[in-house]
C-alpha cells in the first residue's frame, strides 16, 4: 500500500486514490491530421519504464483533485508530486 | 492424569500454582500457566507428536518457536477447529484439545508410514514424474494422494469469533522484543518518539527468556521486566505482545496480527485477533535469529532438537526434553546449552564438535564440568525410531569432509543440534532490502536498505548479548533522530566489538555412513540431501527450481531450519559460493494469518455496502424481489400471491402499456453541471450537439470513450442559461462523474464548469402509461401539464402532492411518461401519494425487469447490457446522434479502419422461436457440436406481453443488411437449436406516436 502525498490533503493511503496511468499525454488537437497509427499511439501506447514514471493520480476518496506523481516503478518510491499542467523533471510552470 | 515427570521443581517462567488440564491425541495431561502445548507435552514426557508430510515418519518437538517443522497440531474439535498450528506457539489453556495432523488412524500407528519403507521409490519430483502422467489419470490419484499428503483439516463451520482492524501511525516501529528490540524501543522512547514495540511471544524478553544470560548483574528476565516497566511509563510508547509483524510493504507499511485471546481458547463471540496496519516513519527490525541444525542420517528422530530450544524448555518452561543428552555442534554457542542441561539434572554424554580444536570460554567451562568434548567428530546416524535411543559417532577425516575410524555408539534420548544461526531477515527482505552473505558466520545478513529501516541484534548478524544491547540502543536512537526526536544528554553509544570466539565451521553435508539412510534437510517436507543432489543432477540447479522440484522450504515452516543447508549443499554440488546460488524470495506473510483477521468486521451484511432508495422499506414490505445494480438494491418485480416471475412481469408490462405504472428510478445517476462553459463541455463529452438546446428542454446523449466505444447514455436537461442536469445509467454514475472530472481538471482546465454529484439528493419516481398525465394532474400544482405547454423532452418546476418537485417529461418505456424528482427525504411521501391517488387508475408498481421488457420492445439500448465496451454508435445504428460538425471524445476513433469495417456486428432485433438465454451465440451453419462459426450473440431476450411472443436484441455481423434472414442459436451440446428471424430492433410503435399524446 503506497502512501501518496496529496498536494491538497497531505499523505494518505493508496486506497483513497485512483491511478490515471502515464502523465503528460496531451490529447492531439488536430486529430484528423493524424494517421490511424498515430492516433492509436495516443490512445493505447504507454511507456511502462523500469524506473521513474510520471503518472496521474486522483484523490478520489478525498479532495477528488488530479495531480502528477513521479514514481520509481522498481522501488515504488514517490519522488515528486506536482500539479496538473506542470512539466515533469522538477521545472516550474509550463 | 499423568504426573509431569519431566518437570523441574523450581525456576522458569511458569506458574506452578495454576494447573491447566488439556488433551492431546485423546489423552489427558496437565501443564502449568505459562506453558506452550509443546513445553507441556515435554514436561509430560510425550516425545512422539506427529508424522512427517511425505514418509509419515515419527517426529518429535524440534524447536521452541515458529520455525517448528514437526509439531503441527489441529486445535479444537469439530467443525471450527483450526489446522496446522505449531505446538511450540500454542499457549496452554485449561481445556485445550489438540491432535497431531497428518497421521491416520493415529500417531503411533500410521498406515501411510508404509511410505517410509518404500522411500527409495519416492524421490524428489516423484509426484511430477509419476502422477502427472498420463495426464488423464491425475484426477484418479489426486484424492488418495491428497489424503495421504495432507496437513490438518480446514474448518468447515462459520467462524464465530470477532476480528478487528486498527490503523496506527508511529515514529519508530520496533519489531522484536528481545534485548536488541527492547534497547531500541527504550532509546527511541526516551528521545520522545512515538514508538510501537511488538513481539510475537506472550511476554517481552526474546532469547533472554530461554538462554539464562545475565545483564549488569541481573538476570535477563529481571532486566526485561525493568525495561517493560519503563516502557509502560512512557506515554508515547505502545507495547504489543502476542503480535506478529507478518508483512512489510511500501513506504514502511507493516501489517501485524495481534492474538488477543487465543491463549484463553478464543471463546466464541469474543474478539479473537486484531489486524494492525502500521505506517511508521522508521522501522527497527530486531527479529532475532533462528538456529540451524546439523544434518546426518536419521536426524529426524523424536528426541533430536535444536540446542537453543532445549535450553529454552529448561530455562523458560522448566521442562526437561530428555534425561540423557548429547550435543552435536559446529560453534561455541551451544556449549552454554550443555551447561544448562547439566544444571537441570540431565546427564550430558558428550559434545560432538566438527571443529578440530575448539577452545572458547564456554568450551572450557564444559570441559571443566567433566563433559566429554569430541572435537573433529561427527554424528553419523541415530538409533531408535519412535524415540531416540542413541547416536553413532565417528571421527572426521583430515580434510573434515568424510569419516575416519570406527563407529562409536552413545546412549542418549536427547540430541541437541547447533549448526549456527540464521538472522531472521524475512521482513527486511520483504521491505526490499538486499541481503549480504556473512562468510564468517555463514549466514545472510541485512545489507543495503531500500526503505527507512535498520536491523539490530541477532537479526543483524550480531549474536553476542552485549552487541544486541549496544546495537539496539544505537538503532533506536538513530531511528528516533531521523524521525525528528533526540534525547537531550543521552550518553554516547558505546562501541561494541564482538568477543573472541572460535569461528564456526559449517559442515553442511557429510557422506552417509551406510547407503540409503535418509539425511533430512527439510524435516517438514521430508526433503533429504539425496533429493537435493538428485535435483541438481537433473538440472534443477537454480534455487527457485530446486525449491519447486524438491518442495524444500515450502511447508508451513517455510524451511526456516533447513533452507540454509539446501542452499549450501546446492552451492557445494555446483562448486559455487552460497551467495552465488542466492536465496529464494521472501514474501509476505512471514507467518500464516487466518482469513478471519483479514476480513475483520467486513463479513455478513457488512461484506459490501448496500445502497437503498428512500422507498426501499416500502418495496420490502410489498414483497419486491430485488435486483442488484451496482451497490443498489432495485425492485426487480413485485409478485402478487400465487404469481411467478413471468406472470408478475407480464402484469406490470401490461399496466405500463394500457394504464399507468410507477417505477422507483431514484438510482439513476444525476450530475449537476454549472458554469458558463457547460454547453461547450457537453459538446465535448457527448456525441451530439448541445449548443442549441433551449432552457427547459431535455436531450438524450450518448457518451463514448476515447476509443470510440459507447460508455454511457442518458438524458440531460438545460435548467438555466448556465445550468444543466445530467442523468446517467445507475451503474455508470460514479464512472461518468470521474470521467468528466478527469477531462475538466487534466485536459480542459480552461473550461469554467463545475460538477456536483446529486444522485442521492433526489428521489426520482417515474410514471409511465396512457393514464400518467391524468394521474399526475390530480397531484400537481403550478404546472400546466397540457401537451402544448409541456411537450415530450422538457422539464417544469412545480409542486406534486405538496412537495417541491422537478418534473421531467421523458420516457424509457415508449409510453407517455413523467419523472418526478423530489428531495430524497420526501421520496416515500410522494410514492405513497401516487399510490393513494393511483387507486382509481389501478396504478401498478413495476420493477426493473418490466422496464427492461418495455424498453427492449422499443429497441432502446441498455448500456452495459446490449453494449460491452466494443460497440460504436454506428454498430447500434445510432449515427443520427453523432455530430459531424464538432469534436467530441471518441470521435477520431470512429474513423479508425477497424471501426468502419463492413463486417462489424450490428444491433438488430430477433424474433426467436423460443426465449433464449442472453449471451447465446448466433450461427449461420449449425453443426452437431462446436466449433461453429459464430456471427453474433444475443444481448437481451424477453417474453413480450405486448407482442405475445419472445423477442430478442442481438449483435449480428452485418445484421442491418440481413433483415428478414433466419439465423440459428445453438443451445446445448445435444444439438438443441432455436431459429430466429433478423428484424428491426424497434418492435413496437416504430413511429413513436404513443409519446406524442
Ligand atoms: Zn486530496
Amino acid at each position: 500500500m503506497l502512501q501518496i502525498p496529496c498536494p491538497h490533503c497531505g499523505p494518505r493511503d493508496e486506497v483513497e486514490f485512483s491511478c490515471g496511468g502515464e502523465a503528460h499525454i496531451a490529447r492531439p488537437k488536430e486529430s484528423d491530421a493524424l494517421s490511424d497509427a498515430e492516433w492509436a499511439d495516443y490512445l493505447f501506447m504507454r511507456a511502462n519504464p523500469k524506473g521513474v514514471l510520471a503518472e496521474r493520480w486522483c484523490h478520489t476518496l478525498g479532495c477528488r483533485r488530479w495531480f502528477n506523481v513521479e514514481r520509481d516503478t522498481v522501488s515504488h518510491e514517490i519522488l515528486r508530486v506536482y500539479p496538473m499542467g506542470e512539466p515533469r523533471g522538477g521545472g516550474s510552470g509550463a | 492424569m499423568k504426573r509431569q515427570r519431566q518437570r523441574l521443581d523450581t525456576g522458569a517462567r511458569i506458574d506452578r500454582s495454576q494447573r491447566l488440564g488439556f488433551r492431546f491425541n485423546g489423552k489427558s495431561y496437565e501443564g502449568f500457566a505459562g506453558d506452550t502445548l509443546a513445553s507441556a507435552l515435554l514436561a509430560n514426557g510425550v516425545r512422539l507428536v506427529g508424522r512427517s508430510f511425505k514418509f509419515h515418519r515419527p517426529r518429535g518437538i524440534y524447536s521452541a518457536g515458529m520455525e517448528e517443522p514437526n509439531a503441527l497440531v489441529q486445535l479444537g474439535k469439530g467443525a471450527a477447529s483450526e489446522p496446522n498450528l505449531r505446538a511450540t506457539q500454542v499457549e496452554l489453556f485449561d481445556g485445550l484439545e489438540a491432535a497431531s495432523v497428518n497421521c491416520w488412524p493415529s500417531v503411533k500407528f500410521d498406515v501411510w508410514a508404509l511410505n517410509d519403507r518404500v522411500s527409495s521409490m519416492l524421490p524428489a519430483g516423484f509426484y511430477y514424474k509419476t502422477f502427472m502422467w498420463p495426464k488423464s489419470f491425475w484426477h484418479r490419484y489426486e484424492k488418495v494422494i491428497r489424503k495421504g499428503a495432507g496437513l490438518g483439516i480446514a474448518p468447515q463451520a462459520p467462524d464465530h469469533n470477532i476480528y478487528d482492524k486498527r490503523h496506527q501511525h508511529c515514529d519508530v516501529l520496533v519489531v522484536g522484543g528481545g534485548p536488541a528490540g527492547i534497547s531500541a524501543a527504550l532509546a527511541a522512547g526516551r528521545a520522545g518518539a512515538r514508538v510501537i514495540l511488538v513481539d510475537e511471544q506472550a511476554e517481552l524478553g526474546g532469547a533472554l527468556l530461554g538462554n539464562g544470560e545475565r545483564i549488569e548483574a541481573r538476570s535477563g528476565v529481571d532486566w526485561t521486566l525493568g525495561a517493560r516497566a519503563e516502557l509502560d511509563d512512557m506515554a508515547e510508547v505502545r507495547v504489543l505482545t502476542r503480535t506478529t509483524a507478518f508483512g512489510y510493504y511500501d513506504q514502511n507499511y507493516v501489517l501485524m496480527v495481534e492474538r488477543v485471546n487465543d491463549h484463553l481458547g478464543a471463546p466464541a463471540g469474543t474478539l479473537r485477533q486484531r489486524l494492525w496496519k502500521i505506517r511508521a516513519a522508521q522501522v527497527v527490525l530486531a527479529t532475532g535469529a533462528i538456529e540451524r541444525p546439523m544434518v546426518f542420517a536419521n536426524n529426524d528422530r523424536p528426541g533430536v532438537m535444536l540446542a537453543g530450544a532445549a535450553q529454552t524448555y529448561i530455562n523458560r518452561y522448566g521442562a526437561k526434553p530428555g534425561n540423557r543428552a548429547a550435543l552435536y555442534v559446529n560453534n561455541d554457542c551451544a556449549y552454554r546449552a550443555a551447561l544448562d542441561l547439566v544444571e537441570a539434572g540431565i546427564r550430558v554424554e558428550a559434545v560432538i564438535d566438527v571443529r578440530a580444536n575448539p577452545t572458547g570460554e564456554a568450551v572450557a567451562a564444559v570441559r571443566e564440568r567433566g563433559i566429554d568434548v569430541l572435537a573433529h567428530h561427527a554424528v553419523g546416524g541415530t538409533l531408535g525410531s519412535k524415540r531416540l535411543r542413541g547416536i553413532e559417532v565417528l571421527a572426521l577425516n583430515d580434510k573434515g569432509d568424510g569419516f575416519a575410524g570406527d563407529i562409536r555408539r552413545l546412549r542418549c534420548d536427547l540430541l541437541c543440534l547447533s549448526g549456527g544461526w540464521n538472522p531472521t531477515v524475512h521482513l527486511f527482505s520483504q521491505s526490499g532490502g538486499k541481503l549480504d552473505f556473512d562468510e564468517k558466520q555463514a549466514c545472510f545478513v541485512p545489507g543495503e536498505a531500500r526503505q527507512a529501516v535498520s536491523a539490530a541484534g541477532a537479526a543483524n548478524g550480531v549474536f553476542a548479548l552485549q552487541g544486541c544491547l549496544a546495537g539496539g540502543t544505537a538503532a533506536g536512537r538513530e531511528a528516533a533522530q531521523k524521525a525528528g526526536f533526540e534525547e537531550p544528554g543521552a550518553p554516547a553509544a558505546l562501541p561494541f566489538s564482538p568477543p573472541e570466539a572460535d569461528p564456526l565451521n559449517p559442515v553442511w553435508r557429510l557422506p552417509p555412513v551406510s547407503k540409503g539412510e535418509m539425511r533430512f534437510v527439510d524435516l517438514h517436507n521430508d526433503v533429504t540431501v539425496s533429493d537435493i543432489e538428485l535435483a541438481a543432477r537433473e538440472g534443477y540447479g537454480a534455487v527457485e527450481h530446486l525449491k519447486r522440484y524438491t518442495t524444500t522450504g515450502m511447508g508451513p515452516d517455510q524451511g526456516r531450519t533447513g533452507n540454509m543447508h539446501a542452499l549450501a549443499i546446492l552451492a557445494d554440488i555446483k562448486g559455487v559460493s552460497i551467495p552465488e546460488v542466492g536465496t529464494t524470495t521472501f514474501r509476505p506473510p512471514y507467518a500464516p494469518v487466518p482469513y478471519g483477521v483479514m476480513a475483520g468486521r467486513d463479513v455478513g451484511v457488512l461484506t459490501d455496502p448496500v445502497r437503498m432508495t428512500a422507498i426501499h422499506g416500502w418495496h420490502e414490505r410489498s414483497g419486491a424481489v430485488f435486483d442488484d445494480v451496482g451497490h443498489w438494491k432495485r425492485p426487480w418485480y413485485y409478485p402478487r400471491p400465487g404469481e411467478n416471475m413471468a406472470a408478475a412481469v407480464r402484469r406490470e408490462c401490461v399496466a405500463a402499456r394500457d394504464g399507468v405504472a410507477l417505477l422507483d428510478a431514484s438510482t439513476l445517476g444525476k450530475i449537476d453541471i454549472h458554469g458558463p462553459d457547460a454547453a461547450e463541455f457537453l459538446n465535448r463529452i457527448y456525441t451530439n450537439s448541445w449548443s442549441k438546446l433551449a432552457v427547459g428542454r431535455c436531450r438524450y446523449g450518448l457518451m463514448l470513450g476515447e476509443d470510440g466505444m459507447v460508455m454511457d447514455d442518458g438524458v440531460t436537461t438545460r435548467l438555466g442559461e448556465t445550468h444543466y442536469f445530467m442523468t446517467t445509467t445507475t451503474g455508470g454514475a460514479a464512472r461518468v462523474m470521474a470521467w468528466m472530472e478527469d477531462w475538466l481538471q487534466c485536459e480542459w482546465p480552461d473550461l469554467k464548469v463545475f460538477l456536483t454529484s446529486v444522485s442521492e439528493q433526489w428521489a426520482t419516481l417515474s410514471l409511465s402509461g396512457p393514464n400518467a398525465r391524468r394521474l399526475l394532474s390530480e397531484l400537481a400544482e403550478g404546472v400546466d401539464l397540457s401537451v402544448q405547454a409541456f411537450p415530450h423532452m422538457s422539464v417544469r418546476d412545480g409542486r406534486v402532492a405538496g412537495i417541491d418537485a422537478r418534473i421531467f417529461r421523458v420516457s424509457f418505456t415508449g409510453e407517455l411518461g413523467y419523472e418526478v424528482s423530489v428531495a430524497t427525504s420526501y421520496g416515500l411521501a410522494l410514492w405513497q401519494a401516487f399510490l393513494r391517488v393511483g387507486e382509481n387508475y389501478d396504478l401498478t408498481p413495476i420493477g426493473t425487469e418490466a422496464l427492461h421488457v418495455l424498453r427492449a420492445e422499443k429497441g432502446y439500448i441498455a448500456v452495459g447490457h446490449d453494449t460491452d465496451g466494443t460497440v460504436t454508435p454506428g454498430d447500434l445504428g445510432m449515427d443520427w446522434i453523432v455530430s459531424t460538425k464538432k469534436d467530441f471524445l471518441g470521435r477520431r476513433s470512429l474513423a479508425r479502419a477497424d471501426c468502419v469495417r463492413p463486417d462489424r456486428k450490428h444491433f438488430v432485433g430477433l424474433l426467436p422461436e423460443a426465449r433464449v438465454p442472453e449471451g447465446a451465440q448466433i450461427v449461420d451453419e449449425p453443426r452437431r457440436r462446436p466449433p461453429m462459426k459464430m456471427i453474433g450473440h444475443v444481448t437481451s431476450c424477453y417474453d413480450s406481453a405486448t407482442l405475445g411472443r419472445p423477442i430478442a436484441l442481438a449483435m449480428v455481423a452485418g445484421g442491418r443488411e440481413r433483415m428478414g434472414e433466419t439465423v440459428t442459436i445453438p443451445l446445448t451440446m445435444e444439438g438443441r437449436v432455436v431459429k430466429a428471424e433478423i428484424v428491426s430492433p424497434v418492435f413496437y410503435d416504430a413511429q413513436g406516436e404513443r409519446l406524442n399524446v
